[in-house]
């Protein structure tokens, strides 16, 4: 079965001068593997091309809490100060990945989050 | 110490310079805490400060909400024997901590200690250090006179010290945020500063407590996904902190939000980059060993976090003026917004051209459609029609009288531009000014903090 991301997972974005940090957080770790998999580099690349994004996207694997945190150089616009983004200090930018899909097991339907029919 | 345990409680009074100041009471009233601490300092905020101390003599240099915060919570820190560190001196701790002693008096604090530290101004010695902006590779010394503020993040040692030597009551400047928390957990265990796998448990500890209601249920809720109880009444954190740094979560009874593993995730790698070197001035954090436990409604449990050695410099953050931003918007509702949005923008390029704007940088966001994500938004469906679309115009120019030009044109739309346009009046502060910050490392030993009981 096909789901977004936010069936399986959370985001809260950070920034730190021209960088951000998006950390995306299983809500089981029986999920958390399929998401390493399948949310890459590559794939985070696609999802935030056409946002400020410009720079290097570095992921960090943390097994043990089932989080992946992506870094996201040059993302800001310059700097929340130098910036003209209307969300200057990125702090919507977590919620755009929530979108990506993924193929799930059907075995994991009890599990999702959100309401049952999305 | 603790009221109701040997642990040592420490609770969070602010995460930033607008924060609530309610739970910062609540917190003082009833959380039976041993230390409560502020943070209110952003990473522009010391050049912010000192750009309107050049412009407005009269301002004092501190967190502006210094009088509301500390009435808010000595009269129940000085009942209950909780002592108070805080950022909120901001460029000048001593003024700041002479005004804490002041307001102490009117609450009949007789004898309270305060204490303000103050770090080593590298303003006007860091453009003839030649160094470099870690950013750009360039000397700061290629920054001239647009140069305000060089000032460095401080760690925790100089508030243990003044906290040793009695204080109730620590006013700091710019210090990393960790440290602030990390430092009553020093003093109260006696950690040494090379007990780097206690330093990194603290710091993480202070970390997850920094930016207050962030990990209590707050720059969370997600209706459907992410419920939170009474997300109109958040408490600020507390942690009761063990010998060995373990520590548990909570917050005072009687409060919305929520404390469970999503929240202390999401919190814990908040501005974090590299999880296993998060760096401090303290120690270098290890966030990937950490293990966290649900131990109670509300309390969650985090112990393993570890560090290592810290490094051998200082962060120093460097503000410069860069120019202006212009900006402003207005607005278009019901059939055609988005063909009127789409004429408007035409109009003000058309406009602007005419009016010679010199823009280093300029940009028209249709916010309702497409202004926060750009093409990473959701394609609408063909026949999407919105109902309501805002045109938000921003620019940035070398001098304000450029920046001018922008609100001047959206003026131009009230009269002379489409049918039903809507517009915010009044308009104040469409001009700002830009502070960029670079950052840099410099070598420990050219910082020093001076400790000074007021």
């Amino acid at each position: 079965m096909r789901v977004n991301l936010r069936r399986i997972a959370h985001t809260r974005s950070g920034d730190k001068g021209n960088t951000s940090n998006i950390a995306v957080i299983a809500y089981e770790p029986v999920f958390y593997p399929l998401i390493k998999q399948t949310l890459t580099v590559h794939a985070m690349r696609s999802i935030y091309n056409g946002t400020a994004v410009r720079g290097t996207i570095t992921r960090y694997d943390v097994d043990g809490l089932g989080v992946l945190n992506f870094v996201l150089e040059g993302a800001l616009g310059g700097g929340v100060s130098r910036s003209l983004a209307i969300d200057n200090y990125g702090k919507a930018l977590a919620s755009a990945v929530l979108r990506f899909e993924l193929e799930v097991p059907d075995a994991w339907l009890p599990l999702l989050r959100g309401p049952q029919e999305v | 110490m603790s009221r109701n345990s040997n642990k040592l409680r420490i609770g969070s009074g602010a995460g930033w310079w607008g924060d609530r100041i309610d739970p910062a009471r609540w917190n003082a009233e009833r959380g039976e805490l041993d230390f409560l601490c502020f943070e209110t300092m952003a990473e522009a905020t010391v050049s912010a400060a000192q750009v309107r101390k050049r412009r407005d003599p009269g301002f004092p240099g501190y967190d502006t909400w210094l009088d509301d915060r500390m009435r808010a919570v000595l009269p129940h820190c000085m009942a209950n024997g909780t002592r108070i560190i805080s950022n909120q001196g901001w460029i000048h701790p001593q003024a700041a901590a002479r005004r804490v002693a002041e307001l102490c008096a009117e609450v009949g604090w007789k004898n309270a200690k305060v204490a303000a530290i103050t770090a080593t101004d590298l303003s006007s010695t860091i453009a003839a250090s030649g160094l470099s902006i870690m950013e750009s590779g360039a000397p700061i010394a290629s920054l001239h006179d647009t140069l305000i503020s060089a000032e460095p993040y401080a760690g925790a040692e100089a508030i243990v010290q003044a906290l040793d030597q009695g204080a109730d009551i620590v006013i700091t400047g710019r210090v990393a945020d960790p440290s602030l928390f990390l430092a009553p957990m020093m003093h109260h265990y006696g950690w040494r500063h090379d007990d780097w796998d206690k330093l990194g448990q603290g710091s993480g500890i202070g970390h997850l407590l920094e930016c207050g209601a962030q990990v209590t249920g707050g720059y969370f809720g997600d209706p459907g996904y992410k419920d939170v109880p009474e997300p109109w009444n958040l408490a600020f954190p507390y942690a009761d902190v063990d010998a060995d740094g373990t520590a548990e979560i909570g917050k005072v009874s009687g409060t919305g939000g929520c404390i469970d593993l999503r929240t202390v995730k999401e919190q814990m790698f908040y501005e974090v980059h590299d999880p296993a070197r998060y760096i401090t001035p303290d120690v270098v954090v290890d966030f990937t060993t950490a293990q966290l436990e649900q131990t109670g409604e509300n309390r969650v449990t985090v112990r393993g976090i570890s560090g290592h050695p810290r490094t051998a410099t200082f962060k120093v953050s460097v503000g410069c003026t860069e120019g202006y931003i212009g900006e402003d918007m207005f607005f278009f509702a019901g059939p055609g917004c988005l063909e009127k949005a789409r004429l408007a923008d035409t109009i003000l390029r058309e406009r602007l051209r005419m009016a010679n704007l010199q823009a280093d940088d300029l940009r028209i966001d249709f916010i309702g459609l497409n202004a926060v994500h750009g093409a990473a938004s959701a394609p609408p469906s063909p026949n999407h029609v919105p109902a309501e679309i805002a045109v938000r115009i921003a620019a940035r120019c070398a001098t304000r009288a450029q920046a001018e030009k922008i609100g001047r044109e959206v003026d131009g739309m009230a009269v002379c531009g489409l049918a039903s346009t809507g517009k915010r009046v009044p308009h104040q502060d469409r001009v700002r000014e830009v502070i960029g910050l670079w950052s840099t490392l410099v070598p420990r030993d050219s910082v020093h903090c001076t400790i000074e009981f007021v």
